[in-house]
């Protein structure tokens, strides 16, 4: 198992620094640079502001000092916002995107646990055809257009919850709701499918004729068994929520980091842009190892597959 | 094949009405421009921000442009970036796969270890760095994103090759002395055939999805074309003063998406039924 679990670490950093590495050279072979504002600064002083921010030396030599800084945790100052550095504007937006991040995951766990169990306990019955369509609607609607919806009817004209802004746990009921829902209908999809076919299997015909409760065949004989195709759909599921963060943040007024990424992309904000990613892949890479971890421990066959 | 997609079409009352939806946005998209006496371009100024009437059919936006036109420009837009971006990874994930599959071994554990190390990447975030840092050509857009949405086609297909290499009926038509190009083309093909519609049919949501978010961003299509994300952008701008502005693009982005959703997943069930039947 500690070789498993090592070989899947090693896996990860391997990942990581693939990423960093091919978004440091995307950004800088873009066209366009941090200085190009709307009002050409003159030649000397850009080229001044270049060589205080290292912009003017050589590429490969600009990469090996941000990755020497990076080591040292350094992310770099930011090129548009004023007096900040990448770090202390991801120490102030990090803690809003992760709470919006688990309030969305938790919501769409929840949701989906329990609409996928109740459907796949009777695949083809009334409550299964309700609940699925209800599903499908789901991720039919885009949260492009259900989150304007939801801050319409329950922000504006009932006002239940507040707007925009991250001060209380009140806001972040609908930006979590708004992202986890679309989740929350995958999840009851895999989950039926689980189910479904577990019920079928022989140990639970077993468990049913030793005479055990329902609740608990359902809790401890089906779930596990059916949950792990769902563990394998967790990592994809990571990336789409932080994803839909982006666009979340933007419409729920959420001061998280998920908004710096398309204004820096768009700034030529390098480091920013790079601290974001950073971040981004550090969240769905360990994530991701912590479910390959979990897998291992569920399932011993793929331990031995893969070592 | 022929009595099975009758019996594909009598499974459930929801494939007819999933099918006949996408007919009729298909058809809108072809003819609605020709149909309708505005221009998508043409600003009526008699009439801005006017609600649904008998000559503008679903309103007009901020600057009196005709939405039914609009709507069905953009559903060119939307089922152009579906076609193209499928095609992506269609042409990228089958020959990946394939070969995958056909070479085993230390070569196919690390191309899947590839796939499944891109499968945890955040595609739709990496699409939007390389249209922010490259410009905004629609072209450019199309192809980022099929070259990110090859993955589960890669793998299909992987599966299904492994499936076949090994199969009793492929040696047998190998001890008979069968052609190659005739293994493929009776046994081979369409046994990989279903999986890959059924992907296509799932795929297309996804991408007309993800075109819709990146225009929602302001970083897709740029005016004065326009795709379902635009407009469903332009219209929660404007959702309090004039709402249809955002109902009828929402609509039919949202009709298009659950119409390839069901048909899809209604597609699967038949094909897993057929093979648990053989």
């Amino acid at each position: 198992m500690t070789r498993y679990i090592l070989k899947r670490l090693l896996f990860a950093l391997v990942t990581l620094f693939v990423i960093i590495t091919v978004v440091f050279f995307l950004l800088r072979l873009a066209p366009g640079g941090p200085f190009d504002g709307e009002r050409r600064l003159p030649p000397e002083i850009e080229a001044n502001l270049k060589a205080a921010y290292n912009l003017d030396a050589p590429l490969l030599l600009q990469y090996g000092r941000f990755m020497v800084n990076l080591a040292q945790g350094d992310l770099g100052p930011s090129f548009t916002q004023k007096d900040f550095d990448v770090n202390a504007l991801i120490r102030a937006g990090l803690p809003v995107s992760l709470m919006l991040g688990l309030g969305a995951l938790v919501c769409a766990l929840l949701l989906g646990l329990s609409i996928g169990i109740v459907a796949g306990l009777k695949p083809g019955g009334l409550l299964d055809t309700l609940l699925m369509a209800v599903s499908n609607l789901n991720i039919a609607v885009p949260t492009i257009v259900a989150a304007p919806l939801m801050v319409l009817l329950f922000s504006v004209t009932l006002s239940w919850f507040p707007g925009g802004g991250a001060d209380t746990w009140w806001h972040f009921v609908l930006p979590a709701l708004a992202l986890g829902l679309p989740l929350s209908a995958e999840i009851a999809r895999i989950m039926r499918g689980g189910i479904a076919e577990t019920s079928l299997e022989p140990f639970v015909k077993t468990a049913k004729a030793k005479g055990l409760k329902s609740p608990r065949i359902v809790f401890l004989h089906l779930l596990p068994a059916a949950s792990i195709p769902l563990l394998s759909f967790l990592g994809p599921a990571m990336a789409g929520l932080l994803t839909g963060s982006v666009v979340a943040e933007q419409i729920f007024d959420l001061p998280g980091i998920g908004r710096y990424y398309v204004q820096g992309a768009l700034n030529r904000d390098y480091t920013l842009v790079m601290g974001v990613t950073i971040v981004y892949s550090f969240a769905i890479l360990s994530f991701n190892l912590l479910v390959d971890v979990a897998y291992g421990l569920i399932d011993p066959r793929i331990r031995v597959a893969q070592t | 094949m022929k009595r099975s997609s009758e019996q594909f079409f009598k499974s459930s009352p929801l494939v007819i009405v999933a099918a006949a939806l996408l007919l009729l946005m298909i058809t809108g998209a072809v003819l609605g421009p020709v149909l309708s006496p505005w221009d998508g371009e043409a600003m009526d100024f008699e009439a801005l921000e006017a609600p649904p009437s008998l000559s503008h059919w679903f309103g007009t936006d901020l600057v009196g442009r005709d939405l039914f036109v609009r709507t069905m420009q953009g559903a060119r837009v939307s089922f152009l970036v579906a076609f193209i971006a499928v095609t992506v990874s269609l042409a990228i994930g089958i020959p990946w796969g394939a070969a995958a599959g056909l070479a085993g071994g230390r070569v196919d554990q690390l191309m899947m270890r590839i796939v499944d190390g891109l499968y945890c990447l955040p595609g739709i975030l990496i699409v939007i760095l390389l249209v922010v840092l490259f410009g905004r050509n629609p072209y450019l857009l199309f192809a980022a994103l099929g070259a990110i949405s090859w993955l589960t086609i890669a793998r299909i297909v992987r599966g299904q090759t492994l499936r076949l290499r090994n199969a009793p009926f492929i040696e047998a038509a190998r001890a008979m002395g069968l052609s190659t190009p005739y293994i493929l083309r009776k046994h081979v093909i369409p046994n990989v055939i279903g999986p890959v519609i059924v992907y296509t049919t799932l795929a297309i949501p996804a991408v007309i999805l993800a075109e819709s978010f990146i225009s929602f961003l302001g970083l897709g299509i740029a005016e004065p074309q326009t795709s379902w994300g635009v407009l469903v952008s332009d219209g929660t701008a404007a959702m309090e003063s004039s709402p249809w502005m955002l109902l009828f693009p929402a609509l039919c982005l949202g009709i298009t998406v659950w119409s390839f959703n069901t048909l899809g997943d209604r597609l699967r069930d038949h094909l897993d039924r057929r093979e648990h039947i053989n």
